[in-house]
């Protein structure tokens, strides 16, 4: 079991100041992850999950407690040991896209590989592969202006992947678009799952959270609940 | 990210942006255009004066024993008087002169008055006349284009030949073979023998303009007082031959006006170097002003693209959160920002430098100002561009480097 084992938190806590009042967005949360898992971070705003789900893909460091990914402890980790995480370990996708709009997908899917100091040619070959996997080898050399909602979170679902990266980090990945876009985007995650790829998606959405194996809903900044279920 | 890949981007993100750009560089393009054509003038006329000027006007490893200095600056009008006072040279000075130097040298005679020349109706006016030996084109370096110079024979029979600068050759017969016709200076008559290459102008007077005789011919008349000249040219072989004939010069001249050994010498040996001096001074003057005015339109330059670039990282900040989300380290992130302020103010360097040297050949083939671009002033220019582009953007990258990424990608 212990081989499998992608995330480990243990009584993560994550507070802010706001001038003299302190916000504790984690007050203590456990959470332990294993290989080719299908989670859903569910919970109401302010539930803390969009910091938990911050300091999961290494954005954010916690204020206490211990976050193991991957067998190292990286809530420790200075930012630029951070980066190199968040390059080689996790792949975000976000409900803004977040693609760079002046950049054709094809270099979009690069970005990551660029900073993983992979060679150009090495790097043309893997991101077109990864483009190729979500159904976009003829739209490679478009802008993100020039592609649809669905397609462009193709795009970034094909970033995130390009690394082979431990975790597929999703926020909200269908906030932005309509049901049948939404449900293209859930089979390609259910697709990837197939795959043997480690999942996790934070969403508020009762239908995009029952695609996945797992729930935890989180309230106050702690574990609610914890819940397997079957395939939808 | 690598280096040529920066580079790139940068380029990318100035062409996408082409008129914000284009105001960002005004400052260092600026800078580099004067830095370009100021030091392409002064190499010009550097270049002018030590080659062209004290070669040919002077003569190369040539001094002259005259009255007193004809090239001087700020000579205050005692010493004026005193030189006034001093006795002429004479031909006795000359012969004596030539038969006392142990160094081997070419000498000749010089006396110029300024006279108005005729040819069958057309005028010239304020035309050189030089009443010369025939030895004088080779210490001139003056090269004979048509016809020839006069000889050492007609100068021992007082010819009447002359031998004409190219302006005046043009002046007074057009596209006309000049040889073998006669002038007439001061109601003498002379047969043109030859003509000079052109010398070309400095500082807008052209140095063609003028006629030579042997110093016997009837000219004698109106450049010196009999048995006078004006000046006695001398060439050595070399620079330290040189020294030691104007060393032995200097004591013939004593001797000869027997001057006590606590009395100056009154009579001047003169050589380029002094006029080089005086050229000097000036040079120094501009190129003393020109650090100055260069560096305030460089920081000028240099706080504009500061702010460029501050913008850019404004403008930009849900682009660095990105690339920080997929793993670029703060170097990466700065590198970035520096490289494309470093990349904009060279492309304002290199414009810079293009427009600088297009203005200088301009001023060149425009103004009696010689141009000639000096390559260290390219490289400088460079340099001083990339050097001010990192400078400026010193300060912006670092923020860019140093932005929380959850909070870039959520600023809108």
């Amino acid at each position: 079991m212990t081989e499998t084992l992608i995330i480990r938190v243990q009584g993560l806590t994550r507070e802010y100041r706001l001038g003299s009042e302190t916000i504790r967005a984690l007050r203590g949360v456990d959470l332990t992850l294993r290989h080719n898992e299908y989670v859903a971070i569910m919970g109401p705003s302010g539930s803390g999950k969009s910091t938990l789900m911050n300091v999961l893909g290494c954005l954010d460091t916690p204020t206490a407690g211990e976050y193991w990914l991957s067998g190292v402890e990286v809530s420790r980790m200075n930012d630029d040991a951070l980066a190199r995480v968040r390059n080689r370990e996790i792949g975000f996708v976000f409900q803004t896209f977040n693609l760079l709009p002046r950049a054709t997908a094809l270099h979009n899917v690069e970005l990551p590989l660029i900073y993983g100091g992979v060679s150009a040619g090495e790097r043309r070959r893997r991101a077109s592969h990864a483009l190729a996997r979500v159904g976009l080898q003829d739209r490679m050399h478009h802008r993100p202006s020039e592609l649809s909602g669905g397609q462009r979170q193709r795009v970034a679902i094909a970033r995130a992947l390009v690394n082979e990266p431990s975790i597929l980090l999703a926020d909200e990945p269908t906030g932005n678009l309509d049901s049948t876009t939404s449900a293209e985007i859930m089979a390609v995650f259910e697709h990837l799952h197939g795959q043997g790829q480690t999942i996790i998606v934070v969403t508020h959405e009762a239908d995009i959270a029952a695609r996945a194996r797992r729930v935890v809903t989180l309230r106050d900044g702690l574990v609610h609940s914890d819940q397997l279920q079957a395939a939808a | 990210m690598p280096f040529g890949e920066a580079i790139r981007l940068a380029l990318r993100m100035l062409w996408s942006q082409k008129m914000k750009s284009g105001f960002s560089l005004v400052g260092v393009f600026i800078g580099v255009t004067f830095l370009i054509a100021v030091v392409s003038i002064v190499e010009g006329m550097n270049r002018y004066m030590t080659e062209r000027f004290a070669g040919t006007f002077f003569g190369v490893n040539t001094f002259h024993l005259r009255r007193f200095p004809a090239f001087s600056e700020d000579v205050p009008a005692e010493t004026w008087r005193l030189w006034r006072r001093r006795p002429r040279i004479t031909e006795d000075d000359a012969r004596a002169v030539e038969a006392g130097l142990t160094v081997p040298v070419t000498t000749a005679w010089q006396s110029t008055a300024s006279a108005t020349v005729q040819y069958r109706g057309r005028i010239a006016r304020d035309i050189e006349i030089t009443g010369a030996t025939e030895t004088y084109f080779e210490i001139k370096n003056y090269r004979i284009e048509r016809g020839r110079s006069f000889t050492a024979q007609e100068v021992r029979a007082a010819a009447p030949v002359i031998v004409v600068g190219n302006e005046l050759a043009r002046r007074l017969f057009d596209d006309r073979d000049p040889l073998g016709r006669e002038i007439k200076i001061r109601d003498n008559l002379y047969r043109v023998i030859g003509v000079v290459e052109a010398q070309g102008n400095l500082f807008g007077i052209s140095l063609d303009k003028f006629a030579v005789a042997p110093a016997t011919a009837p000219v004698k008349k109106f450049t010196n007082p009999p048995g006078l000249v004006d000046a006695v040219l001398i060439r050595a072989a070399s620079v330290p031959e040189m020294r030691l004939a104007m060393e032995q010069t200097e004591a013939i001249m004593r001797s000869r006006r027997n001057l006590r050994p606590n009395q100056d010498n009154n009579f001047a040996l003169e050589t380029s170097e002094g006029i080089l001096d005086v050229w000097g001074k000036i040079n120094r003057i501009l190129l003393a002003a020109l650090p100055g005015l260069v560096s305030i339109s460089l920081v000028v330059g240099g706080i504009v693209i500061m702010n460029i670039m501050l913008m850019a990282v404004a403008e930009r900040t849900r682009e660095i959160g990105i690339r920080k989300a997929l793993g670029a380290r703060r170097r990466d992130i700065m590198r970035q920002f520096l490289v494309e302020s470093a990349t904009l103010a060279v492309v304002g360097a290199l414009i810079g430098i293009a427009t600088g040297v297009l203005l200088a050949q301009t001023i060149a083939s425009t103004t009696p100002l010689p141009a000639s671009v000096a390559p260290w002033s390219i490289l400088v220019g460079v340099l001083l561009g990339g050097g001010v582009g990192i400078a400026a953007g010193l300060y912006p990258a670092s923020r860019a480097a140093r932005l929380d990424p959850v909070d870039a990608m959520r600023h809108e």
